[in-house]
């Protein structure tokens, strides 16, 4: 893997990224990137993290080939089905990587933030499996929001903690984690849900995710010879499903990387989470790259209706890749994901989540011919979104 | 030479008291200032409000939730402190997150200190590398000293670079913790405190975190230059009927 798109070793993506952490965090980080690329290339590592993603996840997820989808848009579309995964979605990858990386490193406590709780439930989950301690920092108002998710993750042992701080919101339950892991630097492992925090979280994360990318180039080698497709699709809030999906294929310049955010209720309306299309620069948990902020520097709550999409950052890779323009960043509205939402259930009979519909709007605004190959990673199942999708089409 | 040099040259046990700017009422930034010097405090570091303050406990996030209701912003904080020279001697130090400073404009923001009067900078989140390659010349140019955070665990030749290169004072985090968190010294802090005293360097040093009265002043200026109190400060004046009497009594008592 080229430097020219991922982490340099000062920990920066160009001009981003960087860990942007008060000194009572520096040893914490500090040692985490002595370490973790050791262990987790380790063949020790590998092997058990391999044998889980392939019994316990039940990778490697499907590609499909999505006949009726394809025909709409008049060309090849794939469907990566991270939907398919344990837990409903991609982040199990990334919390099952992390945590066998606290297990070797001696932590016998881990934290987690959660906005929507699908990060949350993976990581529960991987603790459950584990036996180890688990505690998931949430908003008060996404407590409420989500209780299906809260119950899941309190079944498998967890403890929720509620976030009462700024909004109630997911920056806010980041903001406690960190406090958390500031007041406990001996016994706790952070498990962070995306590509965002300080470096190496954002490198270590894409690694645990990237898993998606070589799949992908697997699957399309055997299914038509070529492993190199013409696009790859995903959405993006912080941030991960889509540096999974575009991992292997930085450097492929002739594969477009198509990143998909939640512009909620159109990008200028205020009540938005476009990071990108918005374009202000600043740090954020530890990280410096593209952020909602008010004049002042204080961040702003985003806005979507997927919770998996309101984050008021995005990891700094990301940025680097708008900066390069070796990405191109499309935005989508509320109203236009639930179409798509609706439309790849009644074609494809699949109920993607929320933050997925938002990928799938890309197959209105891109242009292709009908000879392209287009992948597209369905980074979650739809159970979460249902009483929303009930709501909104009056079911 | 520069108000904090001058401080610390004259005074022992300095008392820093930190609070926010814009607490509890937009309006009470420079009174409070005028009677934490009349009342015997020494230093002052001001509390640059922030949405995201990950460093802080509860006390310090509701007073800056509640500044920044009350129409706090850097903008704000600095025409406030337009004419502070003419009422106030003692130094005074801005403390804040980096992205504020950031989107002010690096430049810009060293200059204002410069021109209000602001003697040096605590930006807890600006990595001491970074502060090198990129900050470092711009407030040496206007005269703002930088002040970076020690901790238990930071390493030796950490702390004797931090002290080279900066000027002012070193702010010795007494524990692995938040603002406002414990109360009380261990052996464990005693431990860490003699252990940056026998480094001698070149700055001196302040302690702080955990500090909220007189014994627990008495005690760290035994190893340090002195003590910096915060949480407790802005508990007392967000709960205050009598503000700059209570205000008063409080630097009294610490003090003693």
């Amino acid at each position: 893997m080229s430097a020219k798109y991922n982490v340099d070793d000062k920990g920066m993506y160009g001009r981003f990224g960087g860990a942007w952490v008060p000194e009572m965090l520096q040893p914490n980080v500090d040692n985490l990137k002595k370490v973790y690329l050791d262990i987790i290339n380790s063949e020790e590592f590998q092997k058990e993290y391999v044998a889980l993603l392939k019994d316990y996840v039940g990778r490697p997820s499907p590609l499909y080939y999505a006949k009726r989808l394809s025909e709409v848009y008049g060309t090849n579309i794939y469907l990566k089905r991270e939907d398919l995964n344990h837990t409903g979605a991609h982040k199990i990858n990334n919390s099952l990587g992390q945590i066998l990386l606290a297990k070797k490193m001696g932590k016998n406590r881990i934290i987690a933030e959660t906005g929507a709780g699908q990060h949350g439930v993976a990581t529960a989950t991987a603790c459950a499996l584990m036996g180890m301690k688990c505690v998931v920092y949430m908003g008060a108002l996404d407590i409420e929001r989500q209780a299906p998710n809260v119950a899941r993750m309190k079944m498998l042992g967890a403890e929720v903690v509620a976030a009462e701080s700024g909004n109630q919101t997911l920056k806010d339950a980041t903001n406690e984690a960190l406090r958390d892991w500031i007041c406990n630097p001996e016994d706790t492992f952070y498990i962070i849900g995306s590509v965002v925090g300080p470096h190496p979280y954002p490198d270590m994360v894409a690694r645990f995710q990237s898993i998606i990318s070589k799949e992908i180039k697997d699957q399309l080698k055997e299914k038509t010879g070529n492993e190199l497709p013409d696009y790859v699709i995903a959405c993006v809030g912080g941030g991960s499903n889509a540096s999974g999906t575009f991992y292997h294929f930085l450097d492929d310049e002739s594969v477009k990387l198509v990143a998909v955010e939640a512009s909620g209720l159109g990008v200028d309306s205020g009540e938005t989470a476009a990071t990108i299309a918005l374009g202000d620069i600043g740090i954020i948990h530890g990280s410096k790259t593209y952020l909602i902020q008010d004049e002042d520097g204080q961040i702003i709550e985003p806005y979507s209706i997927s919770a998996g999409l309101d984050y008021p950052g995005i990891g700094p890779q990301h940025a680097h890749l708008r900066d390069t323009n070796r990405a191109i960043f499309l935005d989508a509205t509320d109203q236009e994901a639930l179409d798509c939402a609706l439309e790849l259930t009644r074609l494809e009979g699949i109920i993607p989540a929320l933050e997925s519909a938002h990928a799938l709007v890309a197959l209105k605004k891109l242009k292709f011919t009908k000879d392209n190959t287009v992948v597209l990673t369905v980074s979650g199942r739809g159970d979460k979104d249902m009483s929303t999708y009930m709501d909104r089409f009056n079911l | 030479m520069n108000r904090i040099k001058q401080l610390f040259k004259e005074k022992k046990d300095i008392l820093s008291i930190y609070y926010t700017a814009g607490y509890p009422n937009l309006e009470d930034t420079v009174p409070i200032l005028e009677t934490l010097e009349a009342s015997g405090a020494d230093l002052v570091e001001l509390g640059i409000p922030f949405s995201d303050p990950l460093a802080d406990g509860p006390t310090i996030q509701h007073s800056g939730e509640t500044a920044l209701k009350n129409g706090m912003s850097l903008k704000v904080l600095f025409e406030q402190l337009k004419d502070v020279r003419s009422k106030v001697n003692i130094p005074i130090i801005l403390m804040g997150y980096i992205n504020t400073v950031h989107k002010y404009g690096i430049e810009d923001f060293a200059k204002k200190c410069k021109e209000v009067g602001v003697d040096g900078v605590i930006l807890p989140d600006l990595p001491f590398q970074e502060y090198l390659d990129n900050y470092k010349d711009t407030f040496d140019e206007n005269g703002v000293s930088n002040i970076f955070l020690i901790t238990p665990q930071t390493p030796e030749e950490r702390i004797k670079l931090i002290d080279e290169k900066t000027n002012g004072f070193i702010y010795m985090v007494s524990s692995a913790a938040v603002t406002g968190a414990k109360k009380g010294l261990s052996e464990a802090q005693l431990a860490y405190f003699e252990r940056v005293n026998k480094l001698n360097l070149q700055n001196p040093a302040l302690i702080g975190f955990g500090i909220g009265d007189h014994d627990s002043y008495m005690e760290t200026c035994k190893y340090a230059d002195g003590a910096i109190i915060g949480s407790a400060f802005v508990k007392l004046i967000g709960q205050a009927k009598d503000l700059h009497g209570e205000i008063r009594t409080f630097i009294q008592t610490v003090k003693g």
